[in-house]
Formats: structure tokens, sequence, C-alpha cells
């Protein structure tokens, strides 16, 4: 049976590891490559690498950093931000990125993702998606969300851009509730779960961990395939080992991790 | 790192899967770097083959067939190992662009059906089963996972080692003779992954080489 995935997000900015509380206030948290290796030991299935400068910057991803963690690392690991073109991503990829993530890129021309998929597949195509409940009550899309002065709303309502990201070569959308991130009062099931009715690839979660139940909630009542969460990890008030026992004994599927370190690695 | 002694030469198919880098890599963190190359000769001397792929089976069968690979693939001079859609082009034929593969072993690939509770493309860590004992599976535990992203896939026939489940059964690690293949990715499998990738090469714990397997299995 296919497992359910935990899924750490580092933002990195100018080559280092990076936290922010609903987007703002970055601090520094450590070397790339350490942190990443870090993770992988503890049992992470997965990483996303977040370039959060790239984006509304205008500028590329630097794709030394994705070649050093390509190096080090022997999970799979997808680098978001900064990827505009068909060129940008090829490069990420044949750096070592195992995915692409694309999010406002996409929304200024959603040909975009068709480009992509039809280069690479289907399956290095992450749509990231950065929603926020209106006051009508209505979920919509924002974009540029890397830097809160710049964050722009759009009308384009949640659900139907997930689908259509999926409809044009999206094999794997990543949903980031913006309500809820940053302040660990547990993932927005409730979008979530509309997200996931739309959405037959596979759904990742983002936004809201910070606690263990609440993993087991996502998974559990949205029913995504994967959940991703940056401070909970990063300050060490979550384990990941300790998380997938809790997540195995409430019957949720995971890969159980007893993980010897990286092959070279223990003799180097 | 030293590297360890009789390291074998690996030639690894450049045929533009976007993960060359990452089997790259994996083989450099067991002490072995890799030709990288799409030259027929080159393949010819080298000790093990590795064919890579990510993305679909028509533009892979034909970049193999522009880099004139197709006469050293169908008859190589020594094990070859398929990965992800490396190992799909290893079979007669693929639903996927309705294309004509490599034809070393018996079988179709299709698409994996979609169901409630099923998505694909199939992503993320499942467990192997391995069906038979071979050399190429040493090391590696029942039941530890492994890591796939694909849409399609190979039918479970008497080639197939290991299998896995995502709806239906289908063929993660198949094997024949010198030929052998990997649905899911040993690059980026940790452990069981580069296990299968140490076995192949021959680097086993048990340091058993999947040449004497092969000819053990298939005598000249």
């Amino acid at each position: 049976m296919l497992s359910r995935r935990i899924v750490p997000c580092l933002d990195v900015r100018d080559g280092r590891v990076v936290k922010g509380v609903r987007f703002r206030d970055h601090i520094d948290c450590g070397d790339i490559v350490e942190l990443a290796r870090r993770y992988r030991n503890e049992g992470a299935d997965e990483l996303v690498f977040y370039d959060i400068t790239a984006s509304p910057e205008g500028r590329d991803v630097d794709v030394g950093w994705v070649e050093r963690v390509a190096r080090e690392l022997d999970i799979p690991f997808c680098v978001a931000g900064g990827i505009r073109s068909v060129e940008q991503a090829r490069r990420v990829l044949h750096a070592g990125a195992d995915k692409v993530s694309i999010n406002s890129p996409a929304l200024q021309r959603p040909a975009l993702i068709a480009e992509l998929a039809d280069a690479f597949g289907v399956q290095c195509v992450v749509l990231g998606v950065d929603s926020l409940r209106d006051d009508d009550g209505d979920w919509r899309v924002r974009s540029l969300s890397g830097d809160p002065s710049r964050m722009k709303a759009h009308a384009k309502p949640t659900l139907e851009w997930i689908a259509e990201g999926v409809k044009l070569g999206a094999g794997e959308v990543v949903l980031n509730c913006i309500g809820s991130d940053g302040v660990r009062g547990g993932y927005d099931i409730e979008q979530l779960r509309a997200a996931r009715a739309v959405c037959p690839v596979p759904l990742v979660a983002s936004g809201g961990a910070g606690a263990k139940q609440h993993f087991i909630d996502v998974f559990q009542r949205a029913d995504v395939d994967a959940a991703l969460a940056a401070s909970v990890f990063h300050d060490g008030s979550i384990d990941i080992g300790e998380l997938k026992a809790t997540l195995a004994s409430a019957g949720v599927p995971v890969r159980q991790a007893a993980i010897p370190d990286i092959a070279g690695m223990a003799s180097a | 790192m030293e590297p360890p002694a009789n390291i074998p030469r690996v030639a690894l198919i450049d045929a533009g899967g976007a993960n060359l880098g990452s089997v790259r890599y994996a083989l450099a963190r067991l002490g072995v770097d890799a030709m990288v190359t799409s030259r027929e000769d080159e393949i010819a001397r080298a000790d093990r083959i590795i064919l890579p792929g990510v993305g679909a089976a028509g533009p892979g069968m034909r970049l193999l067939r522009e880099r004139g690979l197709l006469d050293v693939l169908r008859d190589p001079p020594a094990p070859l190992l398929g990965i992800c859609l490396g190992m799909q082009l290893l079979f007669d034929g693929s639903e996927e662009s309705d294309v004509e593969c490599l034809g070393l072993l018996p079988g179709l690939v299709s698409r994996l059906p979609e169901s409630p509770g099923i998505r694909v493309p199939h992503m993320g860590w499942n467990a192997l089963s391995a069906l038979r004992a071979t050399p190429l599976l040493d090391g590696i535990q029942a039941g530890e996972q492994a890591y796939f992203v694909h849409s399609y896939a190979a039918p479970v026939t008497s080639d197939c080692v290991a299998e896995c489940e995502h709806g239906i059964r289908f063929a993660a690690v198949v094997q024949r003779g010198l030929i052998a293949g990997a649905q899911f990715h040993p690059e980026r499998s940790a452990a069981p992954g580069s296990q299968l990738l140490r076995n192949f090469i021959g680097l086993g714990a048990r340091d058993r080489s999947m040449q004497a397997a092969g000819e053990a299995a298939c005598p000249a």
C-alpha cells in the first residue's frame, strides 16, 4: 500500500534555509545540505525547497545548491520558486531535482503547466497553489506570496484553478492554505477536503501543522497524499520519527524510518 | 573515500531523461564514477549498462533510435538495468503513445487504472514484495519501501522478481538473464535503492555479481 508522505519544506533565501511566520520576518536556520541530511535521517519521505526570494524578484533559481543537495540526498526533492520557463525547469531538473513546483508563473501563463508536462512528463510538474478564503466565503488564489507587500489577489476560485491545472498536466498539487499558515492551529481540513474532491492526482496539504494530531486529522479527514510542514520540524517541536510512529498507530500507512546514513557518508 | 577494487565500468546512457544526474550521483555515493554516454562503442565496452529515464515512452524510444542505440540495447554486451521509463522500454511495447519498445522482455506496459483512493501518477513510497530470490534483491528486506513516480506500469510476468501494488499489482523489479529493471527510482529510494544498485554493479554485501547470476540463468 502506498504510504502517506511527510514532507518538510525548507524556505531558501540566498542559499541558506530561513523561516518566517505568515511569510514574514525571516530568520536564518542553517545550511541547506546539513538540514536536508538531518531530515532525511529522521525519516522525511521527500523534501521541498522553496526559493522564497526568486519569484517576487524575477530571479532565476540558483542551481548550485540544487546540485549540492542532489549529490548528497537519496530521497526525492522538489524545487519551487522562480521557475517560469521550460529552460529554467530543465536546469533545475538536470541539476538533480526530481520535481519542479510552479505557482505565480502558472497563474500568469497557465500554458506553462502543459509545456512542462510535455517536456518532462506530468510526474515532474507540481502545481503550488496559495489560497485564502475571501469575505464572501469563497477560496481564491493568491500569487507572489513570497513578499507580502507584493502579494496579489486573483479572481480565480481555488477549486477551479486546481481542476484546470490538473487538466493542463500538473502531476501533483500542493495546496497552501494561507489563512492557517504559520499559526500552528491545524491544517484547513474543510478547504483540503473540497480540493480533494476536484483533484485526481496526488494532493499535498500545506499550512497550519502544529501538533501530531493535526497530521492524523489531515490524512484521515481530508484524504491527502502528503502533509507538508516547516517550522514544527525546524524547531524540533515535532520529531519526524515519533510522528510516523503516532501516525502508524492511528492506522495511517507510513514508511517507517529505520535508516542507516546515506551510502558513502558513513565511511567518509 | 577510496574506491573499492575491481570497480566495473558503468555506462550510464544519456537518453535525455531528467534523472540522469541523480543516478550518476547515486553511483558516485557507491564509489562508482559512471561514464555518461550515448555512444554505441562506449556502451559496448562497459561492464554494466544503466538506462535511466523519465518522461514518456514515445519520445524515449525516438531518442534511442536517433542516437543509434537500438542494436546495442537489443543485444546488450553486459548486464543492463533499466530504471523507471528505462525499465518500461525493455518490454515489447507501451500503450503510452502506442509505441514499440526494445522487446527484451515479453509484455505490454499499460496505464495504471484510477479508482477511488487510487491516484495516478502513483507517487510516493510503496512496499516491495519479492516473488523469487535473486542476487539483485540481496539485502533488501521483505516489505521495504521504495520511491515510485509513474503513470504506466509493466505486468507481473515470470520475469518479475518483485511486485508492488497500487490498485493493481505491477512489476517493481524484473530480471531475465542479463536484463534487469526497476520501476522505482533506486537513486531516490534511500537504503533499499542503494542496495539494489550495489547488487547490480556487483558491490553487494556478499559480493555476488549479477554477471554470475545472469550466466547461471542463461547459459550460452
